[in-house]
């Protein structure tokens, strides 16, 4: 099993490498448009052909992919500081805190993920620039996905709170900050690890999906999920296995995430 | 029990109604609130132009309007759609039957394949199997729900079995691991000791121990039902609540969302509630 994992983490550090490396190789830039070249198939030019506009798909991969990979790990942390804020430090400190902080937690998880992100998104400015949209976008993701870690880190720090061994360090009349770096910090970390590694997919998967229903990452700016909605146009295209170089990158990118992850815990 | 049931449902009103107020704040604060393509209508009078911007006035305050919104609904008067230039009412009670029934069957068809793939992994204990199912639950949780609707729609497949391909694989997931878990207790291991029959394991020592935990997750499936339906929805074209909330977000619909968001938020409580109650019901005294 500890292969499973490591090989899952090559896979994923070689893809994170590729859309770095693979720069370089690529001729094109993503959001250049090729009139002569619409819908080409691919070529020793074009390596996975053009799309409908005629834009070079690998060069387009390889930026949704970095959008990608860079966004929902920074969208993840945002999540955690938030869980950390709303869940584990109330779970810390108990009392009304931490029942307030539980009905929160209750109601932002009674509201349907996608239903949620779908109205918030909706509620921000659809014509800002494609940069400025990948940000909101996995912005409101990181906003919004702290509930389910927040439930997992207030149950955590509540038994930390309760645990033996902080009482007694309590007890030896050490410090509120001591006791938060030596006895609650390194005892909360492993499962802020885990929920962190959790959300990268989760994010990802998101945002796949608001870009599919178009309130994701603004055109020309590619991602894995608005790549995605050339499928929409696959009975056109007949049966070219390249064309579908984004889903195979996204179900590889993820099922890699879910893998590690999934194992990490198991450890 | 009953003080228990009154718990609950007074708990569920309670999210509902703090649903609707947030999303009423959400929507008050979006950028482009308040603004009346009417206004710029040159065939209306002065008088009709002041009454439009009188009512928009009224709409600025989130208490006064969401206090007025809630008088209105206790009449049975939920609003009209701004974008559908449609009574809401008529609206949800035209697509909420066609998003059950998508849903119904979805879930129905998920917890079908899902224990009965769980049950005979268990039961035959195979390998190849076992290996077979995780590797196929695997793959389908790696697909967003929209790529799953968008392949229904090429392989000309019904709604349904888009939203249950997307239910299936967490719900395989969930049980699958529950029984693993439970398979390890004493009580198996000691009827297993016995000679006990692996059938007869199953369903006398395991399926007991796990049925509250599966009752929570009939109840959470709800939420993931409704959740997913929107891309599924919104892509096969299925006129249901998800393609309505799909298209009131984008159009920013105000009546519309807020009574969306209280359906949606009913919906998922009460089925939460239901099925901790239940779990409660059957509880059994050591």
């Amino acid at each position: 099993m500890r292969r499973v994992r490591q090989a899952a983490w090559a896979l994923l550090a070689g893809i994170a490498l590729a859309t770095v490396v693979g720069g370089f190789f690529s001729r094109f830039d993503y959001a250049r448009q090729d009139r002569d070249q619409i819908n080409a198939p691919a070529s020793a030019q074009h390596w996975l052909g053009t799309d409908e506009l005629g834009r070079d798909r690998f060069a387009r991969l390889l930026q949704g992919t970095r959008v990608s990979l860079l966004l929902a790990p920074a969208a993840a942390a945002l999540s955690m500081l938030i869980a950390v804020g709303i869940g584990a430090a109330p779970g810390l400190m108990g009392g009304w805190s931490e029942r307030t902080a539980r009905t929160v937690i209750d109601l932002v998880l009674s509201v349907p993920w996608l239903f949620l992100l779908l109205m918030v998104r909706a509620m921000l400015p659809l014509n800002s620039s494609p940069a400025v949209s990948a940000m909101v976008t996995f912005l409101v993701l990181g906003v919004l996905g702290w509930a389910a870690p927040g439930r997992i880190l207030q149950a955590r720090a509540a038994r930390l709170r309760d645990s033996q061994f902080l009482l007694l360090a309590r007890a030896t009349g050490i410090s509120r900050w001591r006791l938060l770096a030596r006895h609650v910090v390194p005892n909360l970390r492993p499962v802020l690890l885990a929920q962190f590694w959790i959300s990268v997919p989760v994010f990802i998967l998101a945002e796949a999906n608001l870009s599919l229903l178009g309130l994701g990452v603004a055109e020309p700016l590619p991602s894995l999920g608005s790549m995605l909605r050339e499928l929409e146009n696959v009975l056109s295209l007949g049966g070219d296995a390249v064309r579908f170089a984004a889903l195979i990158v996204l179900v590889v990118v993820v099922s890699s995430l879910q893998v590690a992850v999934s194992e990490q815990e198991a450890c | 029990m009953l003080k228990l049931v009154w718990r609950r449902l007074m708990l569920a009103a309670m999210t509902v109604l703090i649903g609707g107020l947030l999303s009423a704040t959400l929507v008050r604060y979006a950028p482009g609130f308040g603004t009346d393509e009417r206004q710029l209508d040159p065939r209306l009078s002065s008088e009709s132009l002041a009454a439009i911007r009188k009512a928009g006035a009224e709409e600025r305050s989130i208490p006064s309007y969401y206090v007025g919104y809630l008088r209105r609904a206790l009449h049975g008067d939920f609003g009209i759609s701004r974008s559908l230039n449609r009574p809401v009412r008529e609206l949800l009670a035209d697509r909420a039957g066609v998003t059950c029934q998508l849903a119904g069957k979805a879930m129905l068809l998920a917890w079908l394949a899902a224990a009965l793939l769980v049950c005979v992994t268990s039961l035959v204990r195979a390998p190849g199997l076992a290996l077979g199912s995780t590797v196929a639950s695997g793959a389908l949780l790696c697909l967003p729900a929209g790529a799953l609707a968008l392949l229904a729609i090429i392989l000309n497949a019904p709604g349904y079995l888009a939203l249950a391909f997307i239910l299936f694989p967490k719900v395989h997931r969930y049980l699958s691991n529950l029984i693993v878990a439970t398979a390890g207790m004493p009580h198996v291991l000691g009827a297993k000791a016995k000679g006990i029959s692996e059938t007869r394991i199953l369903f006398w020592h395991v399926v007991p121990v796990v049925r509250r935990e599966v009752l929570a997750l009939a109840g959470v499936s709800v939420g993931l039902a409704l959740s997913a339906a929107i891309p599924v929805e919104a892509l096969c074209g299925i006129p249901g609540i998800g393609q309505l909330a799909w298209q009131s977000a984008m159009a920013r619909d105000l009546p519309l969302l807020i009574n969306l968001s209280m359906l949606v938020i009913a919906g998922v409580t009460l089925a939460n509630s239901g099925a901790d109650l239940l779990a409660q019901d059957r509880r059994q005294p050591l």
